[in-house]
């Protein structure tokens, strides 16, 4: 009954684990729709909400006719006649951002400073009044727009996606069902065969590459298509970066859950890993907005670093070599969680 | 390898001490090649830790383990490819096919047989692209069993291979066995059903408190260790008022004992069992005596001795207390 075994992909025992975790992964429809529609669904959200629009109208109001028909000469401007208790509720609500008050021969602004839009206003309504009375530049000025993308809040936000992608499926996708083979005791009955331990881990990382590929070519080919994103840096440079970035992931979900025997433990563990991540790391707002004196924690966070080396690809073109202290700091978050989740699995 | 020669198991002087307890507490065995051979015992008996011992799944604590010649210190990687294991409670993934877990486990062994083959000899041929999540409990245990036999093992454990199932598929899975058998392989089971030791194996060990308390044959067992027949019987009172409440009536125990044949007396749950030699004269006198005590039989039986009563002997406890 034994026939000697012919090399092929068939009896390529780290084939076959590699290939069957790729399919116990895509017949998880949870998990297909966290790896591949949710970010693509945020991505869309944002990018519709912070959308670049046409420079903004702003709404302002004035208690007399001839003040208002100044104000409305201005494109800048949509002005309402108003008498002055109805403008200081339409302030107070804020329908308006300024109102325009006749007081003898002057004109009186009512508005709030802290807010940018009715500083604007503010200037807008002077320059409209103090034309509309006679005033001349005596500096002729002209305007050459420019609308540049790459510096648009989508072109930030994209980077930050695909990081904080990168990280939770790599992570959740590694821990769960390690966890999850070893409370079924399915580990063991592994390690019970033939097969070389280091393949089972080895199968879960090349699985976790083919993902990365399906995953990164289509979150990154909508953002292109739908949002016209800019790749600057060399694509793969860009490829090797996801690469790096997916194995370090990998490294830290293996290491959450070398040890772990419940999905509720490795669950826990995991949200304690992540959470400040998603919030300290730069995803959805620079990171350089948090105090000084948390900075170097937070540039050592492996997402940070992974997030900064994607946005200086992708947005400013930045080669790889000057990205060497994020590929660094990347590097030693993939060498030292590996070396120690190999030192303290878990097989049973 | 000279046949015969190197016995397919050889265990030395084991121990294993858990934190809480001594799980294996000095055992010797050998078990021939070619023999199917039953580790007997009730849950928490130590069979599992010294069968996950042999398999090189848990270090002894001291002894020594030969399998096939060979030992897990020098030998791991050649006799994991010679074995074929089966482990209590082991969990396919849901969403994988009866083929395509095969499949998987058949590319660690370096010789074997096909896929087909496998699932053919687990009698699963309809189900092989079904998922594992849609078996039932028996169809799993004929894949665990089927995974175990891919890399055509010399030798097989199986760790209670038939706990949980039903009666039908547990006579599926001793056909299973048998064919195993017949096929020259070393078979070391662990079980605690009394009638699949004796229906399968050729040679038994009962274990209790983490020792080998007896070693043969069923056969040899149950004649040395309880030769005599066992009459099990329960008595309802005629007499007794129902307000005497609902508990069985005192049987005159030392009177019975005092009838020419019967051996010992035990009760479990309301149940008399005697051990008789003597039945065609001693089952008269059984009766007259509970006539005499007024007592009315409500059940009676009597068998030959089995498994389950050597072990009731050796212990003083059924298999089911645990």
């Amino acid at each position: 009954m034994s026939n000697p075994k012919k090399m092929s992909l068939e009896t390529s025992s780290l084939f076959q684990l590699t290939a069957t975790r790729l399919k116990l992964t895509l017949r998880e429809p949870e998990a297909m729709f966290w790896i591949f529609a949710f970010p693509i669904l945020l991505a869309l959200g944002l990018g519709i909400a912070f959308r670049n629009r046409p420079a903004d109208v702003l709404p302002v109001g004035a208690t007399t006719p001839q003040l208002t028909q100044a104000l409305a000469a201005d494109k800048g401007l949509n002005a309402t006649k108003m008498d002055e208790s109805a403008g200081t509720h339409a302030l107070a609500v804020g329908t308006i951002l300024l109102l325009a008050e006749q007081r003898g021969d002057g004109v009186v602004y009512r508005y709030d400073n802290t807010n940018p839009d009715a500083r604007t206003a503010r200037m807008i309504a002077d320059r409209a009044i103090e034309v509309a009375a006679g005033r001349k530049d005596v500096v002729t000025a002209e305007n050459e727009l420019i609308h540049e993308t790459g510096s648009r809040y989508i072109d930030f936000l994209i980077p930050g996606l695909l990081g904080m992608n990168l990280m939770g499926s790599a992570m959740w996708g590694l821990g769960f069902s390690i966890v999850e083979g070893r409370q079924k005791k399915l580990l063991k009955r592994m390690v019970a065969s033939p097969m070389p331990r280091w393949q089972y881990l080895a199968g879960y990382l090349l699985s976790r590459l083919v993902m990365l590929v399906i995953e990164v070519v289509v979150f990154l080919g909508f953002a292109r298509l739908v949002f016209g994103v800019p790749f600057r840096g060399p694509l793969w440079q860009l490829a090797l970066l996801c690469v790096l970035v997916s194995l370090v992931f990998s490294a830290l979900g293996l290491l959450v859950a070398s040890r772990a025997t419940t999905i509720e433990t490795v669950s826990g563990l995991m949200n304690l890993v992540m959470l400040p991540m998603w919030i300290l790391s730069g995803g959805f707002f620079s990171a350089s907005r948090f105090p000084a004196i948390l900075q170097p924690f937070v540039r050592a966070l492996p997402l940070t670093a992974a997030i900064d080396a994607m946005r200086g690809n992708m947005l400013q073109g930045v080669q790889l070599s000057q990205l060497m202290l994020q590929v660094g700091i990347l590097l030693a978050w993939f060498a030292v969680p590996f070396a120690v989740s190999l030192r303290i699995f878990r097989w049973r | 390898m000279q046949a015969g020669a190197v016995p397919a198991l050889r265990i030395r002087g084991l121990r294993k001490a858990f934190v809480d307890v001594q799980a294996v507490n000095g055992i010797d065995l050998e078990v021939a090649k070619g023999e199917c051979f039953g580790l007997l015992g009730p849950n928490g008996a130590g069979k599992t830790t010294t069968i996950e011992i042999c398999e090189g799944l848990t270090d002894a604590d001291e002894g020594t383990v030969e399998l096939l010649g060979r030992n897990w210190k020098t030998g791991a990687d050649e006799l994991r490819q010679q074995i074929g294991i089966q482990l209590q409670e082991t969990q396919f993934p849901d969403k994988l096919t009866v083929e395509e877990t095969l499949r998987l486990f058949r590319s660690f062994y370096r010789s074997g047989i096909t896929v087909d083959e496998s699932i053919k000899l687990a009698q699963l041929e309809e189900k092989r692209r079904s998922r594992i999540g849609g078996l039932s409990g028996g169809q799993k245990q004929r894949l665990a069993m089927a995974t175990a036999l891919v890399g055509d093992p010399e030798l097989l454990f199986l760790d209670e291979p038939t706990t949980g199932l039903d009666p039908q598929a547990r006579r599926h899975l001793w056909d299973l066995v048998e064919e195993m058998k017949r096929e020259g392989r070393t078979i070391i089971l662990t079980t605690h059903y009394m009638d699949e030791a004796e229906q399968l194996c050729d040679r038994v060990a009962i274990m209790d408190h983490g020792k080998v308390i007896a070693l043969d044959t069923p056969k040899e067992l149950i004649a040395t260790v309880c030769s005599e027949d066992i009459v099990e019987f329960a008595v309802s009172g005629s007499q007794v008022p129902k307000c005497e409440g609902p508990g069985a009536p005192k049987v005159d125990v030392e009177a019975l004992k005092k009838i020419p044949g019967v051996q010992s007396h035990r009760v479990d749950d309301g149940v008399h069992q005697l051990s008789v030699s003597e039945l065609h004269t001693a089952v008269p006198r059984i009766f007259a005596a509970l006539e005499e005590q007024g007592l009315h039989l409500s059940e009676f039986r009597t068998h030959s001795a089995t498994l389950e009563d050597v072990f009731v002997r050796l212990t003083g406890r059924n298999l089911r207390d645990e």
